[in-house]
């Protein structure tokens, strides 16, 4: 018994120790693989930022770093005034969409989380069921609404679609979970009202959630493309995806500036990635595991 | 009034008025847009004149329409190649990335950072690298070895995997990063006792790991399957000078329902359309469901 029961560890361990040497081989062709793929991931940015600081002369040639890079791109691009306004409509949309998602659909997370009242139970499956409507679905309604109230062509007619979400309530209430009902049960002794306990006991001990639901609404909202185009007529109330579809769109426009202004709405979300990476990517982890 | 309350009312209170605004919000912006597309959907309407009710008119145009068969066709065209294609390299690359100490952090930013994009941004560069020489980046390369150009968005075969790369590019990393959450739930002492029988790595890959990710592998393929049903952004700003085209080769669901709804104001007829897509999604993830949890 003993010697079957040894036999096939030895086995194992001499398999093991043999072929280290290839083993350490393997691990390199394998990290030299992911890391030629990783760059070619990164290939189609690269080109977009590296084009956007070269001259007319050389942007169709194959060459990643310009010859003299300069921002003249981004000087003329800016300069004509309506990247500029496009910009800070995307920055205002996505402000405000993100503190109000942040807020309510905490609110309700809270509330559904640590309430017991009733109809709490028909609020939770209605809320629930808004995840499986498209927002294709809902655009036409939106736009006949939206002419209705004078909405049209406004900051409230592109963000009211989006100011709460159900893939955020769900998230937040999930967090709120893992908040311990003594905390509340001791600040409510404490004499602190419902409100305060929310916003002063359980918001901050789901901190690492809030953050992570936060880059996820301002990304949404930034990128935002189908309703930003419905909803908007006037040039100066475009978002940077509409703005940049109309304005790659127009007759004679050189690739370059087209790059600079793909770059333009490209470069802020890359920078929050790169301040925040660890957040965004737990909460990632985080949305897809628990959402 | 409130004073004289018990502990558990006031809660009833407190919770309704958290609520108030929110079920407003829900009431209004949700539920109602629900039944009115629906009921639009059953009338006549060209936002100008009188809405008149028409019963299955617009369903019964809708299905005999060649286009919206072509249009339907396509949706499931980049059903079907998007979701398995991401899946797969998405595993391939997670597996490999989870086994990979050395400058993970590095490599991972590398895959995730186009998750981070936007994809109006990245249609319009893609659509700049499949220009045809002496344009694009693709065909540059192609003619600088010497190999003929290609029709990437002329060709009427092409442009749908064309128009499809960019889509799965941007969401790789995405799903990189839930597959790697999914391998490291694995308990390690099931690897341990696998290594200690001596199982081969191929079967550890095949006993072990796929069926303890199903749980994440069912996430991934209706995340990414209802993504590559809704596809719009990427065929928009890829096609502008000929929505869809060529031929409506590359026109999905959602790019029919925003022209005839808001090129050709036929409100009714595209409200139809978006019951259809409703319906071609809920269909679609609960088929996935049952099937993915059975097995």
């Amino acid at each position: 018994m003993a010697v079957t029961e040894i036999r096939p560890t030895t086995d194992a361990l001499l398999k093991t120790q043999a072929p280290k040497k290839s083993a350490n081989m393997g691990q390199i062709i394998r990290w030299t693989l992911l890391f030629l793929g990783g760059v070619a991931m990164v290939m189609p940015i690269a080109y977009m930022i590296s084009t956007s600081l070269k001259w007319p002369h050389e942007v169709y040639n194959l060459k990643l770093i310009p010859d003299e890079p300069h921002i003249e791109n981004y000087t003329y691009v800016l300069e004509d005034g309506r990247f500029y306004w496009w910009f800070l409509n995307s920055m205002i949309i996505a402000v405000i969409t993100t503190i109000c998602n942040v807020i309510f659909d905490s609110l309700v997370g809270y509330t559904l989380c640590k309430f017991r009242f009733p109809g709490r139970y028909i609020v939770f499956i209605a809320i629930l069921s808004t995840l499986m409507i498209p927002t294709e679905m809902l655009v036409i309604p939106w736009y006949l609404m939206s002419q209705q109230f004078g909405w049209l062509d406004t900051y409230w007619g592109i963000m009211f679609p989006g100011l709460m979400t159900a893939f955020g309530t769900f998230l937040m209430k999930q967090f709120f979970e893992t908040v311990p009902d003594d905390f509340i049960e001791a600040a409510r002794i404490d004499g602190l009202n419902e409100l305060q306990i929310w916003w002063t006991v359980a918001m901050p001990l789901v901190k690492p959630a809030l953050a992570a639901l936060a880059i996820f609404v301002f990304l949404g909202n930034w990128t935002a493309f189908i309703w930003p185009l419905i909803v908007t007529n006037s040039v100066e109330m475009y978002t940077l995806p509409v703005g940049l579809s109309s304005f790659g769109d127009e007759a004679d426009v050189a690739w370059e500036l087209i790059m600079t202004g793909a770059a333009i709405s490209t470069i802020p979300t890359l920078i929050v990635f790169l301040i925040f990476q660890r957040y965004i990517i737990q909460g990632v982890v985080m949305a897809g595991l628990k959402g | 009034m409130y004073r004289n309350l018990t502990i558990r009312q006031k809660q009833i209170v407190w919770a309704w008025a958290f609520l108030a605004l929110p079920v407003l919000f829900y009431s209004v912006i949700r539920f109602y847009p629900t039944g009115n597309a629906i009921l639009i959907s059953f009338q006549d309407w060209n936002l100008l004149g009188d809405r008149t009710w028409t019963g299955f008119d617009n369903y019964q145009k809708l299905f005999s329409d060649p286009v919206f068969w072509k249009v339907f066709k396509n949706t499931f065209v980049y059903l079907l190649l998007g979701t398995p294609l991401s899946l797969i390299i998405s595993f391939v690359i997670a597996y490999h990335l989870d086994k990979t100490r050395f400058m993970h952090g590095l490599l991972r930013m590398l895959y995730f950072l186009p998750f981070m994009t936007s994809a109006v941004a990245m249609a319009w560069v893609w659509r700049w690298f499949y220009q045809p020489v002496p344009v694009g980046l693709f065909n540059n390369a192609l003619a600088g070895m010497g190999i003929p150009q290609f029709p990437f968005l002329q060709s009427t075969t092409w442009a749908l995997p064309s128009v499809l790369a960019p889509a799965v590019w941007a969401g790789l990393g995405f799903q990189v990063i839930i597959f790697m959450a999914g391998l490291r739930a694995i308990p390690r002492s099931y690897y341990e006792a696998a290594r200690i029988d001596g199982v081969s790595t191929w079967t550890v890959l095949w006993e072990i790991t796929l069926p303890l990710l199903k749980p994440t592998i069912v996430f991934i393929v209706v995340f990414s399957s209802i993504g590559f049903l809704r596809i719009f952004d990427h065929v928009f700003n890829m096609t502008t000078n000929n929505p869809g085209g060529p031929l409506n080769s590359t026109k999905p669901l959602v790019l029919m329902i925003y022209e005839t709804a808001f090129s050709s104001f036929d409100m009714g007829y595209a409200a139809a359309q978006t019951v259809v897509l409703f319906v071609v999604l809920l269909v679609v993830s609960l088929i996935q469901l049952r099937i993915l949890r059975d097995s």
